[in-house]
């Protein structure tokens, strides 16, 4: 049981480790990017703007949960 | 990092660390966790407009997370969320109005701070009540809650719940994934409360209606944290909307806050697989108080957290 735990405890870090790496990437090369556009939305087209909102929000949802899963199957599958 | 929208320079860490924070107590308790985030997008010199917008717009993503985990395995039902987000939004409106009621005379800061004191502080009474009244009853074990068998959910309230279910006002609707037969005026009604809370104390008010879910409805535990997660999602996506093209939403903040909310709501949602429903409820007890401090120390010093 104390095995499994620390097993399941290091695969976790693992994966934090990695997802960190990733979101400072994805801080750098998406959300730098994408400030100026959804500033000038902000400012002009606040209808849009609400929308695009929801839908990014739900949408890094999926994909990030998709990563950490996808992340934490590949790490358990290599310690085993 | 400098955030166009709201002009503000905020570190992205900082944000990262308190949506995880938020995302642990969102996952595990079903609720937004606005108590935290305000305060916390407050202390780094977010206005309070930008605060509770952006905080909504966090809180969509966040609960997304948490809902698909819970979902797998079996606490959402999807019927009842679909329900209680009609009642919410109109509660939430009606509260909002009722802010603009006492703007106008003048009296909010002290009314709101009242209400939230005496709403915060008995909640957390009843439930530290309840929650070890059902524990010293049933001598409940820690193991993991998985079989659908220990979802079974004793509570000391049982009575008033039960005799709440069996008020035959038409139309009943029957919740086959909750196990529950009630009348569909008794959902709408607790869900007009919560969102009559919430546009009058701000947040998704996750801390009355998971309450009133278990102890009104008669919803397990696990589910009505599953479900008051789908039940947020949609009120908070509302909410977003208003407050975005109002101006008050800065969309880059709630992404990077996500980012760390996104893995603290999935280790959440987990957690709950290894708590019975009342040991759930009893760790909730302080969620209240420590709102309830928050006003306090608001009122006392004239500093708004």
């Amino acid at each position: 049981m104390k095995k499994e735990t620390a097993k399941t405890l290091r695969a976790f870090l693992i994966e934090l480790a990695i997802y960190a790496v990733l979101i400072v990437a994805y801080f750098f090369l998406v959300l730098h990017f994408l400030g100026d556009w959804l500033h000038q939305l902000e400012t002009r087209h606040r209808y849009t703007y609400g929308s695009v909102a929801i839908l990014l929000m739900i949408g890094q949802a999926v994909v990030l949960q998709n990563v950490t899963t996808f992340l934490l199957r590949l790490i358990r599958r290599r310690a085993e | 990092m400098f955030f166009p929208i709201s002009g503000a320079h905020i570190s992205p860490i900082y944000l990262v660390i308190v949506g995880f924070v938020i995302g642990i107590l969102g996952g595990f308790f079903g609720v937004g966790g606005s108590f935290i985030a305000g305060p916390a997008l407050r202390a780094v010199g977010l206005d309070w407009n930008f605060a509770i917008g952006t905080d909504l717009a966090h809180i969509v993503g966040k609960s997304v997370v948490a809902v698909r985990q819970h979902r797998a395995f079996g606490n959402v039902d999807l019927k009842l969320g679909l329900i209680m987000a009609v009642g919410t939004i109109g509660g939430a409106e009606v509260g909002a109005q009722l802010i603009q009621m006492l703007k106008r005379a003048g009296n909010v800061n002290l009314v709101v701070s009242v209400v939230s004191i005496v709403v915060y502080v008995s909640i957390s009474t009843f439930m530290i009540w309840e929650s070890r009244k059902t524990l010293s009853q049933t001598r409940l074990s820690s193991g993991t809650v998985k079989d659908t068998k220990a979802k079974h959910d004793p509570s000391a309230f049982k009575h008033v719940t039960r005799g709440i279910q069996r008020l035959k006002i038409s139309p009943m609707i029957t919740l086959p994934v909750s196990g529950v037969t009630i009348s569909l005026w008794i959902i709408l009604l607790v869900a007009f409360v919560g969102g009559l809370f919430s546009g009058f104390l701000g947040g998704g008010a996750g801390y009355i209606r998971m309450p009133s879910m278990v102890y009104v409805l008669g919803i397990p535990t696990h589910l009505a944290v599953g479900t008051d997660l789908f039940e947020i999602i949609i009120s908070a996506s509302y909410g977003t909307f208003s407050h975005a093209i109002k101006g008050n939403v800065d969309i880059l903040i709630a992404l990077v806050m996500h980012t760390g909310a996104a893995i603290g709501a999935q280790i959440g949602a987990i957690s709950t697989q290894y708590f019975t429903g009342p040991k759930i409820r009893l760790a909730f007890v302080p969620l209240p108080l420590i709102g309830a401090a928050i006003v306090i120390y608001t009122l006392m010093t004239g500093h708004k957290l």
